[in-house]
């Protein structure tokens, strides 16, 4: 036992004295290399008030960096920084510009280091962030609800005449709701890929979302499937309600920093489109629910699992924005929608097996086409 | 002397001695541009940051630098002076490169090519038909030379080829100072622009010899270092410059004599009494022109410092391409005291850095 420990240990030992030695030493001297520190500053937030304009910048060098001078719109502009001074790798701080910035205008900041190189950001549109207050609240929770929970609901209301549909019409109808997981995976994958450029580098924003994106999906499945066998009815209609969920807390994000970041006819548009393109939503999380006899509480529980986490994202947008966290949230739910297109499409599977007939059939197809199509024609209200 | 020009210069003199005695008679209060402890405050009680805040933040460090722009506005080097058997005054100046790192705005660091460690380099100041002699050391990496605007021989030209100073060596250049006038100097070594903009530039000033121009025999004394004439005069050398930081063929701050907002933080203090001359000179790089407006006031414009006479008259902005020059005289005899500014009128200029002032006391 003594003796596998010190195998532990020894390679560890002369892991760190390597490293200790390369660092002490410097062997880069010999090729003649004097690599300049690599500079990187993302702006995580952007606040516009009375005071002017503030930034929570983060630096992801490969030294410490410091923040020599600001320009907006092309004027050195005078500044304070909390915390001041130097800002090592991946701290972050506020800056504070008394800049009388105009509304509805863009504006341009350019952040100067002490060696000169610069860093630019871009403000759209200016108009005040929305403090935190109650009304505030409570206004981005009724847009939630718009893009969230209302779609939803509505698609539900699609249950009864699920009901009376045959083996080939189950058969539609699950493959229709696996076209729209796909699109949904599609989008929410492109989605957390964009915002993950929007990010600081250091934290490898593209490969986190990759990486969560399997991680949770196999997460999701290994749960799902704890009993032995994939989940059907209830349990499916409910993991289909979390993978729908997540993606709408990404819709939730979209709309609330558009709204912040003061794209108010981009922000509506959203909510439109939001709320169009997700009633099929309500009624793929239905569809499992056919051969069973859900209680009426069962439908809420499913409303609020899938349409909820819009208006939490609608707050995180609006309030406490970060690319890196958002970016996170949206691999989760690509792992989750995966998840779900997984086990629906075994749900398929199994019904075309018990009526019959083959998984991909001329209707299956059509289903699984219709609802790409539907998802990407209710797409073109929101993308720009 | 001509009549007419001795009562004119009675009737001017009068009206400015007037304007003075008038000026003395308000009270201070009466200048709103003084600054007072009264009015740098808001009604609200907070500061109001100089320019509205449109301003560089922190100071360079001068003494890291080796230089003060402030110093550069006034130091004119005049050189060892001896005498040739030809009667001639010799002038010999030594110049040396340093390639070495600048701050050239707070807390920006640039690693500037500099003559005698300043940016702009010496200003070599010396009379029309001195013998110049100036001995040029080079201990840096790079190939530099030491290009003279005036009037010279090819051989005397420091362009590649014709008294190039490469690495570890020294070269000396000699020549007759002509004409006189508002001048520079930079190097000409390839590449041409990276040279430049890297800080290898500065003023060569030739004073006319009052001697041998009998017709404008005092205003030729007045530009004369050293006379009584000129001691009367409050002469300052501007080089408006620029810095291009990330390389990539823009400026991102702008200056005279380097230090962006310099004056404009601490501003050119100028007595109401004398006349005011300032020798311009543009070198910034990457942009066209360069500019100069005066706030409040008008000036005499002579282009190239090569005439006695203003080729312009009673202007308040002028603009200059790279490498042109010239001298502009003015006063604020009749002025209230205060702050006056003056910047490049290219608002990009102004507020990348190109932002000075006057401030006019008693």
């Amino acid at each position: 036992m003594r003796k596998t420990l010190l195998w532990i240990i020894l390679p560890l030992v002369a892991l760190a004295l390597a490293i200790g030695v390369f660092l002490s030493s410097n062997p880069l001297e010999p090729l003649g290399v004097s690599a300049p520190p690599i500079e990187k500053l993302t702006v995580e937030r952007t606040l516009l008030g009375d005071q002017g304009i503030s930034l929570l910048v983060r630096t992801s060098g490969s030294e410490p960096m410091q923040i020599a001078q600001i320009q907006v719109d092309g004027a050195y502009w005078q500044f304070t920084q909390t915390p001041p001074g130097e800002l090592p790798r991946l701290q972050t701080a506020w800056i504070k510009l008394p800049y009388p910035w105009v509304r509805d205008e863009a504006h341009h900041i350019r952040f100067i280091t002490d060696t000169g190189i610069g860093f630019d950001h871009e403000i759209a549109v200016a108009v005040p962030t929305p403090q935190f207050s109650l009304i505030r609240i409570l206004a981005y929770a009724l847009l939630g609800l718009y893009i969230g929970v209302m779609p939803v609901t509505l698609g539900m209301l699609f249950y009864p005449a699920l009901k009376q549909l045959g083996g080939q019409g189950m058969k539609f109808i699950l493959a229709l709701t696996v076209g729209m997981l796909a699109f949904l995976l599609v989008d929410t994958l492109e989605e957390g890929l964009e915002l993950a450029t929007k990010s600081a580098s250091a934290f490898s924003a593209s490969a986190l979302v990759w990486l969560v994106a399997i991680t949770s999906f196999l997460a999701i499945f290994a749960i799902g499937r704890q009993g032995g066998k994939s989940p059907e009815g209830k349990a499916l209609a409910s993991y289909l309600a979390l993978g729908i969920g997540w993606h709408n807390l990404g819709e939730g994000l979209a709309v609330g920093t558009a709204f912040a970041a003061g794209e108010a006819a981009l922000g509506s548009l959203l909510v439109v489109g939001f709320t169009l393109h997700n009633i099929t939503e309500g009624i793929g999380i239905a569809a499992p629910l056919v051969d069973a006899r859900p209680k009426f509480t069962t439908f809420l529980s499913l409303i609020a699992l899938a349409g909820l986490p819009a208006v939490i994202g609608t707050w995180i947008g609006a309030f406490t924005f970060s690319p890196h966290w958002a970016a996170v949230f949206l691999g989760i739910g690509v792992g989750a929608i995966l998840q779900v297109m997984v086990e629906v499409g075994a749900y398929l599977i199994r019904t075309a097996h018990r009526s019959g007939s083959n998984w991909l059939s001329t209707v299956s197809l059509i289903g699984f086409s219709l609802g790409l199509a539907i998802m990407y024609g209710t797409a073109l209200l929101v993308n720009f | 002397m001509d009549l007419s020009l001795k009562r004119r210069s009675l009737i001017g003199g009068g009206i400015l001695g007037f304007g003075t005695l008038l000026s003395k008679l308000l009270p201070s209060s009466a200048f709103a541009q003084t600054p007072t402890s009264a009015d740098t405050s808001t009604p609200s009680g907070h500061s109001v940051p100089v320019h509205g805040g449109s301003m560089t933040m922190g100071d360079v460090d001068n003494s890291r630098n080796g230089f003060d722009p402030q110093n550069i506005l006034t130091d004119w080097e005049v050189g060892k002076v001896s005498q040739l058997p030809n009667g001639k005054t010799l002038r010999e100046f030594e110049i040396s490169i340093a390639e070495q790192e600048v701050e050239i705005a707070p807390g920006v660091v640039y690693p500037a090519w500099t003559y005698n460690g300043r940016v702009p380099g010496p200003t070599l100041r010396v009379t029309e038909g001195d013998r110049v002699r100036i001995r040029f050391k080079n201990p840096g990496v790079h190939p530099h030379t030491l290009h003279f605007h005036g009037i010279h021989s090819a051989r005397q030209d420091g362009v590649p080829g014709t008294l190039e100073a490469f690495p570890e060596q020294e070269v000396v250049y000699e020549f007759d100072a002509k004409p006189f006038g508002c001048h520079l100097y930079h190097c000409h070594s390839a590449p041409f622009k990276r040279h430049l903009h890297k800080g290898l530039y500065g003023a060569f000033i030739i004073d006319p010899d009052p001697k041998q121009h009998p017709d404008q025999q005092e205003k030729a004394q007045s530009r004369l270092l050293g006379s009584p004439q000129n001691a009367k005069w409050q002469e300052f050398l501007m080089v408006m410059n620029a810095f291009d930081t990330n390389f990539d063929e823009e400026n991102e701050f702008y200056a005279v004599n380097t230090i962006p907002h310099e004056f404009m933080k601490r501003p050119i203090q100028i007595e109401r009494d004398r006349p005011v001359r300032v020798y311009l000179i543009n070198v910034t790089e990457f942009d066209p022109i360069n500019s100069f407006h005066l706030h409040g006031n008008f000036f005499d414009y002579y282009d190239h410092g090569t005439t006695l006479i203003p080729t312009l008259r009673t202007v308040d902005t002028i603009m200059q391409c790279q490498a042109q020059r010239g001298i502009l005289e003015f006063t604020f005899q009749k002025h209230e005291l205060g702050i006056y500014m003056f910047h490049a009128h290219q608002s990009e200029f102004l507020e990348l850095g190109w932002m000075s002032a006057f401030e006019v006391v008693a």
